[in-house]
C-alpha cells in the first residue's frame, strides 16, 4: 500500500513557455463569444436612470430600518420587500482602499488607479458601494499620505449629456474638504 | 453532537504542483485519482460514486467542465456530482464526499479535485474579472487582487499590523513548502521579511512575494463507511466535523476586517465534532493562505486566537512547523501552489497524512490527533471548514 | 429516514423577463415556496443552488445565491448539474440526520445570453470536435439519426411529441410556449441539423424554481400532504461523445435504475401515474420512455399515437407541457417537472390534473453534449 512517505514520483509533466513557444507541444485555441445583455430589473433598473440624472438612490427597509445602497427590492435580512426610494447622498467616507498597478488582464499600469469602498451620507451606517478614487496623487507615497481611512469623499460625476445611466457616470469619488472628522 | 454514519477519509492523492502541466484537465484527474485509490488499495469498480471540485469553467475554457472532467475522475458510468463554491470548493469537496457517505446513501466515494488554470489566456487572473457584480462593479475595470487588497488594508488598519508582520507568512510558508514534494517550481524558498515586503507592489498593500501563484494540478481522496474503512485500513482518519457558510454578495453587509462567514462554518464544524476549544484541542492547521495576510485572517476567524491576535501566534513562533499550534506545515498555497480547488483539498491531504504519521520532512513535532482544513473563496465570502481526527 | 418536499414556489415561465433582475425573480419563488412550507428563511438549514457560470455570465456564480433566499451567513452552496441531482445533494445532506430542513433552487435567463449557440458550443471538446465549428445542434442532429435509424421510428413520430406536449401546455398557465401545433408543422418547420428541425428543439424560457424540503418528522408537521422522494437517482455515461451511447439514454437507464430500487418499483408503467420526462429535443423523450422502462424499444412511438401518454391516458407524460411547451428552463428545468409532480401529487394541478395521482416521476437531461441526468421517484 502506497502511502505518502514511501511515493516517489509524483505524476506531472511540467511545461516551460518555450515549449509552446517552439512547437514542442501542440496547443489548440479558441476565443468563445460570451456576450450577455442582464436585465436590471426594478432595484437597479431605477438606481441606474437616477445616476442619470446625477443622484445616487437606496431603498428603505422597514423591518432592520436601514436604508440599503446598492436599493434591492428585498432586504437579503429579514427577507421582506423593502418599500420607499430613497435618495441618498453622493458625499460619503472611505471604508477601505487599496492601489492598484495591475490592469484587469494582470498586464502592469505605471498609472496607479485606486479602488475603494465607500460609505455613502444619508444610506445607514457602513452601507455603500465599491468605487474608484480620484484626485488623489499619482504616485504611491503620494496616495498614501492623502487617503486615509474614514477620509470624506465627494462623487465626481461625468457632464450630463455624457452619463448613460451606469456606474461609470460617476467617475470617481475625490476628497471633500471641510468634510469633518 | 455527532452524526449519524461515521465517515473516514482512507486514501489521498496529489500531483505535482505546476504553472502549465503538459497533461490535460481529464488526465490530472486521472492521476490524483489512481493514486488516491492506490493509496486505499482500491479499485475504480470498487468505487460507487463520485464528486468533483473545480473551480471556475473559464480558466479550462469549457462549459460546463465538470462533466468535461468526469471520465479523467472515474465518472463512466457512476453516479457524479460537482459542487463549486468558488475558491472553498477545495474542502467543500471533502464535505460534499462526507455527506455521500452519512447519509448512507453510498460506501465508498472518491473526491477529486482538479484546476488547469494555465489554458486561460491572456492570464487567468483576467478570468476573476467575472467574479465582480456585472452591473455595479465590472465596468470599472476591476482586477481580482483588488478583493484582497481592500480586505487586507481594512484589516491592517483596524488592528494596526505592519506589513512587515503579515510578510512573516510568506516566510513561514515558503519555507515549509520547501519539504513538499509536489511543491511548484520557484514557489517555495528562504526569504526574509525585506524581500517579501520589497517585492514588487501589485495591488497596495499586496505585494507580489504575498500573492500564490497561478497553478495547474490535481487532488483526490478516498472517503468510505466505517464497515469499509475498518476493511481496508487500521489507520482511518474520521471526518469529526464540517460546517460551511456564504456570507452576502453586498460589500457593506459586512466588515472586511473579520471573516464571519468563516467563524460560522468553523463553529458548525466544531459543534459536531463536539471541540470547545479550538486552540486547544486542535494540533494542526491548515488555512487558506492564497495571500499572506489571509492565514492571519483566517486563524481568527476559526477561533484559534482572538480578533487582531493571529500576528502575535506567528511572531512568537507559536504556527511554526515546531510550535504549539502549526499551521500551514505543508507550506500552503504561498509555499506549494495555487490550483484553486486542488489547493483546498492539498490541505485536506495534508492533515490527513499528518494525522497518519505520513508528512515525512513536513511532520509536524507534536502528537497530533485532530487536525483541521479550511478553505475561502466566492466573493470573499464562503468559508468551509473540515475537522478530521484519529 | 424519508424526505419529503414541504413547499414549491416558482415564477411562470416566459420568453422574457425584462421587469425583474435574477436576484428579484428568484426571489419571487423563494417567497412563493416559503409561504407554501410555512417555514421562513431563518427556518432553513441548508441552501443548494444550480447554475453554470457560463449560463449565468459571472465567473463563481455561487456568490450570488444568498441574498435573495435569506440565505445571507448559512450554509450554502451550488451544485453544477441539473435540478434533480441538486435535489438529491438536498436529501442526502439531511439524511446525515445533521439538518431538518433544505431548500433547493433553480433558475434561468437564457433571454440574456446573446448567442447561445456559443455557449453551447463551449461545452464542446475543446481539441476533438470544437474546431469543427459545427453549430453545437448538430450533436442532437446525429442523436436523432442514429436513434431513428436504430428503432425504426420516423420524423413524424418525433413531430407527434411535439404536438402532444404544446397542447398539454395549453392548459399549463406557468407555461411559456403553449400553441396547437401540428405534426405537419413541425415537419415543414426549418431544418436546424437534418433530421432535427426548429419545431423539434424546446425554446428557451426565463424563470425560476424553489423547493423545500424537510425530513419527514418535520414534513408531517407542516403538512398533512407531504409529497415524499421515494427514490431518486443520477448518472453520467461519459463526455465522450465517440463513447456515449447513441440509441440508449444510459444515463437515464442507470439513473432509473437507482431510482426505482429505492422506491420500491418493479414495474413502473403499472405503478407510475404521471411522469415528466425531458423533451429537450423531441426524439429524447421517446429515448428517455425507452429508458425509463416505461415502453420497449421500439414502442414508444406507437404507444404515443395511441394515446397511452396523452393526458387522459394509461400514464400521462408531461401533462405541464414539457420543455417543449412550458419552455426549457436550463439546469433549472429538472426542477420545473419536480414542482408539477408536487402539485400534481397535492391535486394543486388545476386544469391539468390527472385524476387520483399518487406516485410520479421526474427526469432530466443536462442537454447537449452531455450524457447526464437524474430521475426522482416522489409519491404521497
Amino acid at each position: 500500500m502506497n502511502v505518502s512517505v514511501h511515493i516517489r514520483d509524483y505524476p506531472g509533466i511540467p511545461l516551460k513557455d518555450r515549449d509552446i513557444a517552439e512547437g514542442r507541444v501542440l496547443t489548440t485555441e479558441w476565443r468563445v463569444k460570451a456576450r450577455y445583455a442582464w436585465d436590471t430589473g426594478a432595484a437597479l433598473g431605477r438606481f441606474f436612470r437616477g445616476l442619470k440624472e446625477g443622484k445616487i438612490y437606496g431603498r428603505w427597509c422597514p423591518g432592520c430600518d436601514r436604508i440599503v445602497v446598492p436599493p434591492r427590492m428585498f432586504c437579503e435580512w429579514c427577507f421582506r420587500p423593502t418599500v420607499r426610494w430613497v435618495e441618498v447622498g453622493d458625499t460619503g467616507r472611505v471604508n477601505t482602499f487599496s492601489v492598484s498597478y495591475v490592469n484587469w488582464d494582470a498586464s502592469r499600469s505605471t498609472v496607479p488607479r485606486v479602488p475603494a469602498v465607500i460609505e455613502l451620507d444619508g444610506a445607514s451606517p457602513g452601507m455603500g458601494i465599491m468605487h474608484l478614487l480620484g484626485e488623489v496623487g499619482d504616485t504611491l507615497e503620494e496616495i498614501l499620505r492623502r487617503v486615509k481611512v474614514g477620509m470624506p469623499v465627494r462623487a465626481v460625476w461625468k457632464p450630463p449629456a455624457e452619463r448613460q445611466g451606469a456606474i461609470t457616470d460617476i467617475l470617481y469619488f475625490a476628497p471633500r474638504p471641510g468634510g469633518g472628522e | 453532537m455527532g452524526y449519524r454514519n461515521r465517515v473516514a477519509i482512507v486514501g489521498a492523492g496529489l500531483t505535482r504542483f505546476m504553472r502549465r502541466a503538459q497533461e490535460t484537465g481529464k488526465e490530472l484527474c486521472f492521476e490524483a485519482a489512481r493514486m488516491a485509490l492506490d493509496a486505499a488499495g482500491l479499485r475504480p469498480r470498487d468505487v460507487e460514486a463520485v464528486v468533483m471540485a473545480t473551480a471556475p469553467d473559464v480558466f479550462d475554457g469549457v462549459h460546463m467542465k465538470g462533466e468535461s472532467l468526469a471520465d479523467g475522475a472515474g465518472g463512466f458510468r457512476k453516479p457524479y456530482m460537482r459542487s463549486f463554491v468558488g475558491g472553498g470548493s477545495g474542502v467543500f469537496a471533502v464535505i460534499h464526499g462526507w455527506y455521500h457517505v452519512a447519509s448512507g446513501h453510498f460506501d465508498t466515494v472518491l473526491v477529486v479535485a482538479e484546476e488547469k488554470m494555465s489554458s486561460c489566456l491572456p492570464h487567468p487572473q483576467a478570468a476573476f474579472n467575472g467574479i465582480y457584480d456585472q452591473f455595479l462593479e465590472r465596468p470599472l475595470g476591476v482586477n481580482l487582487l483588488w478583493i484582497f487588497a481592500l480586505e487586507m488594508n481594512r484589516y491592517m488598519q483596524v488592528h494596526g499590523i505592519p506589513l512587515e508582520t503579515i510578510a512573516l507568512v510568506s516566510v513561514k510558508n515558503k519555507k515549509n513548502g520547501l519539504d513538499h514534494p509536489c511543491a511548484q517550481e520557484g514557489i517555495p524558498g528562504h526569504y526574509t521579511v525585506e524581500e517579501i515586503v520589497g517585492s514588487e507592489v501589485m495591488v497596495w498593500p499586496v505585494t507580489r512575494l504575498m500573492v500564490s501563484p497561478v497553478t495547474d494540478a490535481a487532488a483526490a481522496v478516498v472517503m468510505v463507511s466505517e464497515q469499509v474503512a475498518k476493511r481496508i485500513t487500521d489507520k482511518p482518519v474520521w471526518v469529526k466535523g464540517v460546517g460551511w457558510h456564504l456570507d452576502s454578495s453586498y460589500w457593506t453587509n459586512r466588515d472586511l476586517y473579520y471573516p464571519k462567514y468563516v467563524e460560522y462554518a468553523a463553529r458548525m464544524a466544531y459543534d459536531m465534532a463536539g471541540i470547545t476549544n479550538p486552540r486547544r484541542e486542535i494540533d494542526v492547521v491548515e488555512a487558506y493562505d492564497p495571500f499572506a495576510y489571509k492565514e492571519l485572517h483566517h486563524m481568527e476567524g476559526l477561533l484559534l486566537c482572538d480578533k487582531g491576535e493571529a500576528p502575535r501566534l506567528l511572531e512568537k513562533g507559536i504556527t511554526a512547523r515546531d510550535g504549539e499550534l502549526p499551521v500551514c506545515p505543508s507550506g500552503g498555497l504561498l509555499g506549494v501552489g495555487n490550483p484553486i480547488a486542488a489547493a483546498g483539498l492539498m490541505k485536506v491531504a495534508e492533515i490527513f497524512w499528518q494525522l497518519r504519521g505520513e508528512a515525512g520532512a513536513r511532520q509536524v513535532s507534536r502528537p497530533v490527533r485532530t487536525g483541521l482544513a479550511q478553505a475561502w473563496g466566492d466573493l470573499m465570502q464562503v468559508g468551509t471548514v473540515v475537522v478530521l481526527g484519529v | 429516514m424519508r424526505v419529503a418536499i414541504v413547499g414549491v414556489g416558482a415564477t411562470p415561465l416566459r420568453s422574457l423577463s425584462t421587469c425583474a433582475s435574477f436576484r428579484e425573480l428568484i426571489y419571487e419563488a423563494a417567497v412563493k415556496a416559503y409561504e407554501d412550507a410555512g417555514v421562513g428563511p431563518g427556518d432553513v438549514d441548508t441552501f443548494v443552488a444550480v447554475s453554470e457560470d457560463y449560463w449565468e455570465g459571472t465567473a463563481i456564480f455561487d456568490e450570488y445565491v444568498p441574498d435573495q433566499l435569506g440565505a445571507v451567513l448559512k450554509p450554502v452552496h451550488t451544485i453544477c448539474a441539473d435540478g434533480i441531482t441538486a435535489l438529491a445533494a438536498a436529501m442526502m445532506q439531511l439524511q446525515t440526520g445533521r439538518f431538518r430542513i433544505a431548500v433547493v433552487e433553480g433558475h434561468a435567463k437564457p433571454s440574456n445570453v446573446l448567442h447561445p449557440s456559443h455557449i453551447e458550443a463551449f461545452a464542446l471538446d475543446p481539441v476533438f470536435v470544437r474546431p469543427l465549428g459545427l453549430n453545437p445542434r448538430f450533436v442532437a442532429g446525429l442523436g436523432m439519426r442514429r436513434f431513428l435509424a436504430e428503432r425504426g421510428y420516423t420524423e413524424l413520430d418525433c413531430a407527434r411529441v411535439v404536438a402532444e406536449n404544446r397542447r398539454h401546455a395549453l392548459d399549463n398557465p406557468w407555461a411559456a410556449h403553449a400553441a396547437r401545433v401540428e405534426p405537419e408543422d413541425v415537419l415543414a418547420s426549418e431544418p436546424l441539423a437534418e433530421p432535427l428541425k426548429e419545431l423539434d428543439v424546446a425554446p428557451y424560457a426565463d424563470g425560476a424554481v424553489v423547493l423545500v424540503l424537510a425530513t419527514e418528522e418535520v414534513a408531517r408537521e407542516l403538512r398533512d400532504d407531504p409529497v415524499f422522494v421515494r427514490g431518486i437517482g443520477w448518472a453520467q455515461e461519459t463526455p465522450d461523445l465517440s463513447q456515449q451511447d447513441w440509441v440508449r439514454a444510459v444515463y437515464c437507464e442507470l439513473a432509473a435504475a437507482r431510482a426505482y430500487r429505492m422506491a420500491g418499483i418493479r414495474d413502473p408503467v403499472r405503478e407510475l401515474d404521471l411522469a415528466e420526462v425531458d423533451d429537450t429535443f423531441s426524439y429524447k423523450e421517446l429515448q428517455h420512455l425507452e429508458a425509463l422502462g416505461l415502453a420497449r424499444p421500439g414502442d414508444a412511438a406507437a404507444m404515443l399515437k395511441e394515446g397511452f401518454f396523452s393526458r387522459g391516458g394509461q400514464l400521462p407524460v408531461n401533462p405541464s407541457g414539457g420543455n417543449l411547451g412550458a419552455g426549457y428552463l436550463l439546469d433549472a428545468s429538472g426542477l420545473r417537472q419536480v414542482a408539477e409532480v408536487v402539485w400534481q401529487l397535492r391535486g394543486e394541478a388545476g386544469a391539468r390534473q390527472v385524476p387520483g395521482a399518487e406516485v410520479g416521476l421526474a427526469q432530466s437531461w443536462r442537454g447537449i453534449p452531455t450524457a447526464s441526468g437524474a430521475v426522482a421517484v416522489l409519491a404521497r
